[in-house]
């Protein structure tokens, strides 16, 4: 595989931290020129990210090292099939999501708006970072970045309660943290290197025992971010944060890079043939499909509708790292393809449940019936959003499902398919009365007549509910994901 | 055992002060007395090191008339005592003048404050 | 003339401290320049014998007034020492000019000229311990650091004097000790040169008076380094000391008392014996894993952020502990890391607090609402430290605690690698008390725009004097962390003796 050394991954990341600093320094005085700032970055990062797609799909990798500590310990950063496809969704949904923040922010009269836009800017100086991170201490630097970026919006409201939220964020993710730095120190102390290599690198390098208990220990480290049950409470309490925040972070870039590096870990560090010796992909695959069940039948309990899509999120990241577990080349596909199709789907709902909050203020579902009427455009975006995490075709989240499924078949786990299903039977049985009640039922307060969101506010959920349909039309298009989840499950395996 | 007693009993004396001296500066309420314990420990270590450079039957070290002789001059070193240890301890006491100098100003100025050198009581009026 | 730098660098500040008292009574407003003078031409001093030793690729030994050792005194720098010299010139030099607002706000006008000769006798003793190959000389260093900190001390705030006083009698027993550990070693060797002693030591490995020749030295270097459970003196005297004071020895006179315990324990004592022939080490490890939890549940407990952050100091000389532990070539290049990384962090922290006392007049943390609109610089540079402490990368303190941990993982200290991760998740809750308060303002209407009864945003009201430094020791902490491989490539990888 050719490896071209350029700096552009540099340039992607150094994008929105400059864009960071420079929102800052402008401040609340100017706030046309802080949102063109934010806008600027985000477009800037999406056009770098997007150039160094060509030479990825024909199979090069671009790598350049930041700095050298010690022998076999590099900041590097490293652009492969994968981390294109996390760095892609990313970018590209910041775009969208910095429009409808703005729009969001604007018309709530928020407070500490630049607060916002700096933090959020470094979040996604964070989550490319992880993208494009070519070992595990850069992976790591960058995941505790986006943690520590992260707290501030997770707190933004600052009640009380916010602050609880805040609190019980730091306290998964910093204790996960801790795990991961121990297992790290322990993965370089058996294998030299940190380096992530397709097909696992630590083959050999420790006894059956010490590496099961690596695993673990990576997976409890990574699977508070990718919200495992029982380590997923603070995703639910996150909810408490401003419906941007919800949308990109907690649907698409912090749970996302939980998830991303849960399969690093399993694709990358240890490699299916390491796992299926150790047996713990199966048993990976049991501990998540408790969590996929569970997180549903939970969410069907939920009233608040950030919640209900909080577990629907918790389950579908499960979803993915079930796909993975499987080991399989057509699970590792659906899992791959589930991470951004997933979180198109996911981000259109957020919107769609903030811009309810904008116009109405209401949160809770038992609230919002006949919303429909007042704000079809929304509930349409929401309802397309819907069935594709059910899986109904042509949204692309039936392209993801389809895949997992084969995935299961390949494997010759016939069980993992009926979670699978049961969850899809789920995912009706909670999103449904949403949409049903939203058009055909009446509450109090709810117009009769036609009153959207503020324009800022729904054309990026036009965006992303269109998005949805295009990739599960044509998955493969503009942005390649089919292509680069079928290479990178190809290196996997075959490599 | 016994014997080691009276041959070496330069080590017994230092150990007998320093512990006396320790236990004055942790037991003892009041700080002038406090201070004396810290003052007795460090001339035991003194002592101590002034001992062990003695030697039986030697002299001082000081060579009579050597004045202008330079390298001509040939002396037996075991015929006189030590003297590094000496020169050390000079050091040594200065160091402890300057800490028991310091000690006292700051016993002075306690007492200004609070009109107490017991310590139980300082540091009630501190705690009010 | 750079052949001379390794006494200029102890000279210079000894002298200009004489030149300081007795300008100050001519005319009080050249005492801060002198200091800074001096320090500045440490600074230069020890980037040259830096410079030297790495080109040199041997130890610089300058023998005072040409006597040779081992009769005469010799200063012998290696490439331990030079870093620590840097690092202690370097934060020296910028606590001082960070001091002269502070001093003046919380010291009588008239004691300005003796605080500042304290001042640098304080920082001459330290450069002379770190730069001294002599084991008495370094008593008398010790001694000549400790005098100063002991009267500096003293000037506080209420209470400050008896703490003082208390200083001066535990670090009196520290420092008796150390002489006792230095009379043993010459009972047994004749000897009171660094080099020399190594040399005739193993002799004498299995006598019984060198071992408790060791226990003094470390009983003796403990106190002074506040190691559990002998640093009982350290919170009250360093939380009680005025600001500039605290971030002048806070980071320094405990990092440089860890240089010694290094040095005493491998460059004298042949690592052979530290480590193979007794179970030094394991004893070191146990204090460090008690000691950090102590401080960690003790620093919690606090609302004075200084009276916290000294129970750090605490915490984090257990770090430098577990590295010791260890005994293999990562944990001891953790350790040597951290010492230089430390001096940085607390003086960071350090800075922030004296600074947060001057413009609000208050340490407790529960009073440090609405700060971030107040003082968003002083926070940001709070953030930073706070973060390189809890450990996360880039910032310096991740980098040493990455290789106390591989250390410890090679090492097979299972108890001490917990330790160290739990130590690190304590850490982000003591900061995030603290950031929390002092950033967010909990409301229940979060979309009250207006702010009624919230004092408006402004840049701190701190000077610039103080702070310029306490920016420049963040940048600093950031560099230091971004460029550790290349310090550890080509310094600490030749610190470390080679039968590790």
């Amino acid at each position: 595989m050719e490896t071209i050394h350029t700096a552009t991954p540099l340039l992607a990341l150094l994008a929105s931290l400059i864009g960071a600093f420079l929102i800052l320094f402008t401040g609340g005085k100017r706030p046309n020129l802080r949102e063109f700032w934010t806008i600027l970055a985000a477009v800037t990062k999406f056009a770098l990210i997007c150039s160094m797609l060509p030479p990825i799909l024909q199979g090069k990798i671009i790598e350049y090292t930041v700095i050298e500590i010690y022998k076999g310990i590099t900041f590097q950063l490293r652009v492969d099939t994968f981390g294109m496809i996390f760095a892609l969704l990313a970018s590209c949904l910041w775009v969208v999501v910095s429009v409808y923040s703005i729009g969001y922010m604007r018309t709530l009269k928020e407070h500490a708006q630049t607060r916002y836009f700096f933090c959020f800017a470094l979040a996604l100086f964070g989550a490319t970072g992880v993208a494009l991170a070519g070992n595990v201490l850069t992976l790591y630097m960058f995941y505790e970045i986006l943690t520590v970026a992260t707290f501030p919006l997770v707190v933004h409201k600052e009640t009380p309660e916010a602050i609880k939220a805040g609190r019980k964020y730091l306290a998964y993710l910093l204790t996960g943290a801790s795990f991961i730095l121990f297992a790290m120190g322990l993965t370089y102390y058996l294998t030299g290197t940190l380096d992530f290599a397709p097909g696992g690198f630590v083959a050999g390098h420790g006894s059956k025992e010490l590496l099961s208990l690596l695993f673990v220990v990576f997976i409890i480290g990574f699977g508070s971010k990718a919200a495992i049950m029982p380590l997923h409470e603070w995703l639910p309490s996150a909810m408490i944060a401003p419906a941007p925040v919800s949308a990109l972070l907690h649907a698409v870039a912090v749970v996302k890079a939980g998830v991303f590096c849960c399969l690093r870990v399993i694709l990358y560090i240890f490699g299916p043939e390491v796992l299926s010796d150790l047996g713990l992909g199966i048993t990976l695959a049991f501990v998540v499909s408790f969590t996929v069940i569970f997180a549903n039948i939970i969410a069907l309990t939920q009233d608040n509708l950030k919640r209900r899509l909080a577990f629907s999120t918790i389950n579908n990241l499960s979803i993915i790292i079930l796909g993975a577990a499987l080991l399989s080349s057509q699970g590792i596909k659906g899992a791959m393809l589930h991470i951004p199709f997933h979180g198109f789907m996911k981000i259109t709902l957020f919107m769609c449940a903030g811009a309810i909050y904008v116009k109405t203020r209401l949160e809770n579902i038992s609230a919002m019936g006949g919303i429909g009427r007042q704000m079809p455009i929304t509930m349409a975006a929401f309802t397309i959003g819907a069935a594709g995490l059910i899986g109904i075709p042509p949204v692309c989240g039936f392209i993801s499902k389809w895949y997992l499924c084969l995935g299961t078949l390949e494997a010759h786990e016939i069980i993992f398919l009926m979670v699978l299903l049961a969850s899809a039977l789920l995912d009706a049985a909670y999103f449904f009365p949403v949409i049903y009640g939203a058009f055909f039922k009446h509450s109090k307060g709810i117009k009769s007549t036609f009153d959207e969101a503020p324009a800022l506010v729904v054309a990026p959920i036009v965006v992303t509910a269109i998005g949805t349909l295009l990739f599960g039309l044509f998955p493969d298009a503009f942005i390649h994901f089919f292509q680069l989840a079928a290479l990178s499950a190809q290196n996997i395996l075959g490599g | 055992m016994i014997d080691t007693l009276f041959t070496h009993y330069n080590y017994w004396v230092f150990a007998v002060l320093l512990m006396i001296g320790l236990y004055s500066m942790m037991a003892k309420n009041n700080l002038m007395k406090k201070l004396i314990g810290m003052n007795i420990f460090q001339w035991a270590i003194i002592l101590y090191f002034i001992s062990i450079g003695a030697k039986r039957g030697a002299q001082i070290p000081i060579v009579v008339g050597a004045h202008g002789q330079g390298e001509n001059l040939a002396i037996h070193a075991a015929e006189y005592i030590n003297p590094l240890p000496h020169v050390l301890m000079l050091t040594a006491i200065v160091v402890g003048v300057a800490t028991t100098g310091i000690s006292l100003a700051l016993l002075i100025a306690i007492y200004k404050r609070y009109n107490t050198i017991e310590e139980d009581k300082i540091i009630e009026a501190l705690k009010k | 003339m750079i052949e001379q730098f390794p006494v200029l660098i102890v000279v210079t500040p000894l002298i200009l401290s004489f030149v300081v008292n007795v300008a100050g009574l001519w005319n009080r407003r050249l005492c801060f320049y002198i200091v800074v003078v001096a320090l500045a031409s440490c600074v230069v001093f020890s980037l040259g014998i830096l410079k030297t030793v790495l080109t040199q690729g041997e130890p610089i030994r300058y023998s005072l007034g040409n006597w040779q050792p081992p009769w005469g005194i010799e200063y012998v720098i290696d490439h331990l020492n030079a870093l620590i010299l840097v690092s202690v010139a370097v934060v020296a030099l910028l606590v001082a000019v960070y001091a002269k607002r502070s001093l003046e706000q919380e010291i009588h006008e008239s004691k300005i000229p003796q605080v500042y000769t304290l001042f640098l006798l304080q920082v001459t003793g330290l450069l002379g311990i770190t730069a001294t190959g002599d084991l008495f000389n370094l008593y008398v260093l010790l001694e000549i650091a400790s005098f100063s900190a002991y009267a500096v001390i003293a000037m506080g705030e209420r209470g400050a004097d008896f703490a003082a006083f208390r200083y001066v009698i535990f670090g009196t027993i520290g420092a008796c000790a150390y002489l006792l550990g230095t009379g043993y070693l010459y009972i047994l060797t004749g000897s009171l040169n660094m080099i020399d002693v190594a040399h005739l030591l193993p002799q004498s490995f299995y006598s019984k008076a060198l071992l408790v020749g060791l226990a003094f030295f470390m009983v003796g270097v403990g106190i002074k380094m506040g190691i559990f459970p002998l640093h009982v003196w350290l919170p009250d005297a360093y939380t009680l000391a005025p600001s500039a004071v605290s971030a002048l020895l806070a980071p320094l006179f405990t990092k440089v008392g860890a240089y010694v315990i290094i040095r005493i324990m491998f460059t004298v004592f042949d690592p052979a014996f530290s480590i193979d022939l007794y179970p030094v080490t394991d004893i070191v490890g146990w204090l460090a894993a008690i000691g950090i939890l102590f401080a960690c549940i003790m620093a919690l407990a606090q609302s004075d952020l200084k009276r916290m952050l000294c129970y750090l100091i605490v915490a984090e000389m257990g770090y430098i502990l577990i590295g010791l532990a260890s005994a293999n070539r990562l944990g001891l290049t953790g350790a040597i890391l951290h010492i230089v990384n430390d001096m940085f962090m607390m003086a960071c922290l350090f800075t922030v607090a004296g600074a947060i006392f001057y413009q609000t007049g208050t340490r407790d943390i529960y009073q440090f609402r609405y700060l971030h609109r107040t003082m968003p610089i002083t926070l940001a540079v709070f953030v930073v430290g706070a973060l390189s402490v809890i450990g996360v990368p880039p910032l310096c303190g991740f980098f040493s605690k990455w290789y106390l941990l591989l250390g410890a993982i090679e090492a097979k200290q299972w108890a001490l690698v917990v330790v160290l991760l739990i130590s690190s998740l304590i850490y982000a809750v003591l900061f995030f008390r603290v950031i929390e308060r002092a950033y967010l303002e909990p409301r229940e209407d979060h979309s009250h725009a207006s702010q009624k009864g919230h004092p408006a945003p402004t840049l701190d009201k701190v000077p610039l004097s103080m702070l310029a430094p306490m920016v420049f020791i963040a940048a600093g902490i950031i560099l230091l962390g971004i460029f550790s491989g290349k310090i550890i490539a080509h310094i600490i990888e030749f610190a470390i003796p080679a039968a590790l």
